[in-house]
Parts: C-alpha cells; sequence; structure tokens
C-alpha cells in the first residue's frame, strides 16, 4: 500500500532522514518504535505533505502512484490521513464539525459512535469547540477518533498515546484496533513499546533509518535493550 | 393611520430583513416587541408588558427612549431593524435606555443596508443597567456589496451592582466599509461586562474598534473580545482598554485579528490598566496570517485549502 523507498530530508544542512526505507502493507498495523528526536513526526510530515516537508531524496509510493509532488488536500483525497501529535486547536469549530469534515456525509449517530469509541460522552462534547478549551488530551482523543470518521486507507498516527491519561489509553488502542478492523492500514508511531503490541509489524527507528523490522514482542525487546540506554539517539548525523 | 407609502416601505424592510436572515415571523408576533426603523421613519413600534418603547422622529433619524420595568423579564427577545434601503440616505439614532433594577431582556437588532453606495448610519446610546438587571445585546448587519457606508456605534453603558451586560457586534456580511465601533462601559460592585465584536473586512473596509471596560466596583468583571479577519486591502484597528480600579476586579482583553492578504493591515492596541493592588488585569492579542497547521490539518481531512480557510475564517467569526 505505502512503499517508502530511500527517503532523505536534510534541514538547515542536517540530516533528519537518512536513507529511510518502509512498506505497509494493506490492512496492517505497521509500529514505528523509536527514541525522542529519531525523527518520528519528520516521517509523518514527509508522507502526508505538510509543514513544507518535501525529500530531498528517496520516493514515496502509495497504491502505485508517487505522491511526492501531491498537495496534502490531493493525498487525503487518495485516502491517506493523520492525526497530529499536537493537533491545532480551532476557533469556532465544534467537534461535531470536525469530526464531519472528512466524513462521507454521515449523520449525527455516526459522530456519537466515533466519539463513544474513543472514550468520550456525545452529550458532553459534540457542541464543544475544537479550542484552547479542551486539554491537550482531550484534544488528541478527538483528532483520533475524526481520523475513525474519515475511514481513510491509511491512517498516519504520530504518538497517539502522548499525553493521554491511565484512563483513557485503553480507548485509545482500541480505537486503533477499531480503525484497523474497518479497513484501515495504520501507521502507528510511538515512543512507547507498550503501544505496539497491537501491531502486526515494528520497525525500529534510529537516527532518521529503519534499523530492521519484525515482529512486535522481539523489537519491543529489542527497543528496550538497545534503543533506551543508546547514547547517539539525538544525533542524527552519525 | 398609515400611508400607502409606509406600508410599502414597511414591506420593503421585512422583506430585506428576512433575506438578512432575520425572522419574519417575530415581527408579526403580538408577544414580541419590537421596533422598525427605515431611515428616520418610524414604521412600527410595539412595546409588551414590561417594556416602554418611545420614539420620536427628527429630521436626520429617531429618537428612542426603551424602558424595561423593574422586575421584568421579558420572555422573548426583542426584535430591532434599523435600515436604509436606498442607496443614498443618513440614519442618526439617538438612543437611551433604561434597564431597571432585577429586569431581564435580550435585544437582537439588525441593522439592514443592502443597497448602500453612500449612507452613514450612526447611533448614540446612553445606557443604564440597574442593579441585579441583566441585558444581552445582539446587533447584526447586512450591507451590500458596494462599501459606500460609514457605520458609527458609540455607547455608553452603566452596569448596576450584580448587574450584567453581554453585547455582541456582527459585522460579517457584505462590505464593512468604514466601521468606527466605541463602546464604554461602566460596572459597580460584582458587576459583569462583555463586549465583543467580530468584522469581516475585505477590499478596501476600514475598520476600528475601541472597546472600553471600567471595572469600578468591588469584584467587578470585564470580558473585551474583538475577532476580525482582513482580506484584501482592509484595515483593522483593535483598541481593548480594561481598568481594574476596585479590589477583586477581574478583567480580560482578548484580541484576534487574521490576516489573509499581502495587503491588508491589522493593528492590535490592549490597554491595561490596575489602579488597585487586589485588582487584575489580563490581555493576549495575536495579530497574524492564518495558523498554516490549522490549514493543514483540515486539509489533511480531504478540505482544499481555500475550504480550510473558509472553515478557519468562519469559526473566529462564529
Ligand atoms: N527545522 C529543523 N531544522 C533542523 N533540525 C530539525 C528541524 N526540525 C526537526 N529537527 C530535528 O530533527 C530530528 C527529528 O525530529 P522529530 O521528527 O520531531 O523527532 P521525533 O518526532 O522522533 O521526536 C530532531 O533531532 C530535531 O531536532
Ligand atoms: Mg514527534
Amino acid at each position: 500500500m505505502l512503499r517508502v523507498e530511500n527517503l532523505q530530508l536534510t534541514l538547515n544542512g542536517k540530516s533528519i532522514i537518512n536513507d529511510l526505507s518502509l512498506h505497509v502493507n494493506k490492512g496492517e498495523i505497521h509500529g514505528i518504535l523509536g527514541e525522542n528526536g529519531t525523527g518520528k513526526t519528520t516521517i509523518a510530515y514527509l508522507i502526508m505533505g505538510v509543514n513544507n516537508y518535501k525529500p530531498t531524496g528517496g520516493r514515496m509510493i502509495f497504491e502505485d502512484e508517487n505522491i511526492a509532488d501531491l498537495s496534502v488536500s490531493q493525498r487525503a483525497k487518495k485516502g491517506i490521513t493523520l492525526a497530529w501529535q499536537e493537533p491545532a486547536k480551532i476557533e469556532g469549530l465544534t467537534v461535531r464539525d470536525y469530526l464531519k469534515l472528512g466524513g462521507n456525509n454521515f449523520g449525527i449517530e455516526q459522530v456519537r459512535y466515533y466519539l463513544g469509541t474513543v472514550g468520550m460522552d456525545p452529550a458532553q462534547y459534540l457542541d464543544r469547540d475544537i479550542d484552547s478549551t479542551l486539554s491537550g488530551g482531550e484534544r488528541k482523543r478527538i483528532e483520533l477518533a475524526s481520523v475513525l470518521a474519515m475511514q481513510p486507507k491509511l491512517a498516519i498516527l504520530d504518538e497517539p498515546d502522548s499525553g493521554i491519561d491511565i484512563v483513557s489509553l485503553p480507548f485509545i488502542m482500541n480505537g486503533i484496533v477499531e480503525m484497523n478492523r474497518r479497513g484501515s492500514s495504520v501507521l502507528l508511531i510511538t515512543h512507547n513499546e507498550k503501544v505496539v503490541e497491537i501491531a502486526h509489524r515494528v520497525s525500529v527507528l534510529c537516527a532518521g533509518r529503519i534499523l530492521m523490522t519484525g515482529a512486535p514482542a522481539e523489537m519491543s525487546q529489542w527497543f528496550k535493550d538497545n534503543c533506551r540506554k543508546c547514547l547517539h539517539i539525538n544525533v542524527p548525523e552519525y | 393611520m398609515i400611508s400607502y407609502s409606509v406600508t410599502k416601505e414597511y414591506q420593503g424592510m421585512v422583506d430585506a430583513y428576512e433575506k438578512a436572515g432575520g425572522d419574519r415571523s417575530a415581527l408579526l408576533n403580538k408577544e414580541v416587541a419590537k421596533l422598525v426603523v427605515h431611515g428616520n421613519k418610524v414604521l412600527s413600534a410595539d412595546g409588551v408588558s414590561g417594556i416602554k418603547i418611545e420614539t420620536k422622529e427628527t429630521k436626520t433619524g429617531v429618537n428612542i427612549y426603551f424602558l424595561v420595568k423593574e422586575g421584568a423579564k421579558i420572555k422573548h427577545p426583542v426584535h430591532l431593524c434599523f435600515g436604509v434601503l436606498p442607496q443614498e440616505g443618513l440614519q442618526e439614532i439617538i438612543l437611551k435606555v433604561n434597564a431597571q433594577d432585577n429586569s431581564e431582556i435580550n435585544v437582537i437588532a439588525h441593522c439592514i443596508f443592502p443597497n448602500a453606495v453612500k449612507v452613514i448610519h450612526k447611533m448614540d446610546a446612553d445606557i443604564e443597567i440597574g442593579n441585579n438587571a441583566r441585558f444581552n445585546y445582539r446587533e447584526t448587519h447586512y450591507h451590500g456589496e458596494f462599501g459606500g457606508i460609514e457605520v458609527i456605534p458609540k455607547a455608553k453603558i452603566k452596569v448596576g451592582k450584580g448587574g450584567v451586560w453581554q453585547s455582541t457586534f456582527v459585522l460579517t456580511q457584505g462590505l464593512v466599509g468604514k466601521l468606527d465601533y466605541d463602546f464604554e462601559v461602566f460596572c459597580q460592585e460584582k458587576a459583569v461586562a462583555e463586549l465583543v465584536v467580530k468584522a469581516y473586512g475585505k477590499k478596501d473596509d476600514d475598520i476600528r474598534v475601541w472597546e472600553k471596560i471600567h471595572l469600578d466596583g468591588m469584584g467587578a468583571r470585564g470580558l473585551a473580545r474583538a475577532r476580525l479577519v482582513l482580506t484584501d486591502r482592509a484595515k483593522g484597528e483593535v483598541r481593548g482598554e480594561t481598568y481594574g480600579n476596585a479590589p477583586y476586579a477581574r478583567g480580560h482583553v482578548d484580541c484576534i485579528e487574521l490576516v489573509n492578504g499581502k495587503e491588508a493591515v491589522a493593528r492590535a492596541i490592549p490597554i491595561v490598566s490596575v489602579t488597585n493592588e487586589k485588582a487584575k488585569v489580563t490581555h493576549e492579542a495575536a495579530i497574524g496570517s492564518i495558523d498554516k497547521k490549522q490549514v493543514e490539518t483540515l486539509m489533511a481531512r480531504g478540505l482544499d485549502e481555500n475550504e480550510a480557510v473558509d472553515v478557519i475564517v468562519r469559526g473566529i467569526l462564529r
């Protein structure tokens, strides 16, 4: 479904993504496990095409089409979407309207359903704005619900677990599994090896490069044993 | 007796009012107090129990005395409709409002200038809100696409102990023309004042907003909020002033101006001042182009860039 090959990004003379290759199969939850500063958000931005990030090398092929020159909207219309690590807050846009944006003309019952899936009471949230009156965690759960509502072919989830309280985390995990069950492939980006337990395959990211890809349990163990103690994590130009 | 031409004018106003999103049935409902003024003619003025509306036509407009009686809780919102339908005209409204103690009222005003090429609409309001009275005022403007209009609303509002004044001024449909808004509120003990202005400037629109809140009584609270969106060559300037003059007074000035286009110009001048050590006044002002991350957030859900900007602009002005 998505083939990223030899991707390269240099920013201000600094190499952030280094010869990165990654394949996401149709129907899979593909975990990316990486410490802080290893390039997780950068990969998400490159695939979605946001933040003016354009690869300085390599290819990104989605369903046999090179997407590198498509606008964000065009990529979204092809079925790619992103749940941001820190979603933007937008004054005057209600939760209800935000969830309806990406969906194909569904009714209020579906909006309620998606909110429920991430553990939010529709009665309490439907008419609230997705502005600064929401906590960071609430906004992130709404972000996941809106991705669910869009039913994308590929959902890029940038640290969907960070900033989420312990009580809400099961709802987030449930939402991701549900999204996948309904047909979305998922690129699940995180620094938490517990989160990738729900993935089919996991890739370990280090200094802007995929070190290895394998079964979740094995990759998590390797990550714990190596990346946690690694001293060059924040030095992409190793 | 109503003359034929007045009937026709009334019909014209009601039609324009409805086109502008007003509720026609409200103007026909006997239980709803209303006042319809075209130019310097009063086309209808109906009070209900608890309200008295007196009007006097002048050469250039109408003098209005509006009384809400002590303890009266007015069930239906009062509808005011001011307009000038021809291309040219001057309308000066002198408004005196007295909302007596413990009264409660909601007033919805529509100001309609669909064909303005050279129209001036002025309002000078002197408003007194009694102790523990609540007054909610929403004024929505509908302008045409010619921009030849000058809107000059000025109000001085005194809010008694425990009273509440909330007003929202909305000018987002059609061209603004020239707006010179100047509202000043004086709050006594535990009184609450909330001033909100929303305006959408396009082409050569010139928007000036001046919101002033004086928190003179202990525990008084104020919020001066402005939301401007400026495109093309539109200019906007917002002055938000709040003075904390009494213990435990709390005020906040909150201004956002979105600039969408290279030639639009936005200015914000927040003034916060405290003369009592136990008062606290804060301010935030954000001026700038539309946040790129917000736009891309919506684009990532499949909206085109223009659609995304539109959703953000509508949100800010809602
Ligand atoms: N504009 C930039 N210029 C230079 N370096 C940057 C820029 N943006 C991010 N980086 C660096 O790129 C690396 C990867 O960042 P990021 O993708 O945000 O990491 P992660 O999401 O894994 O925490 C970090 O070392 C960060 O400091
Ligand atoms: Mg990140």
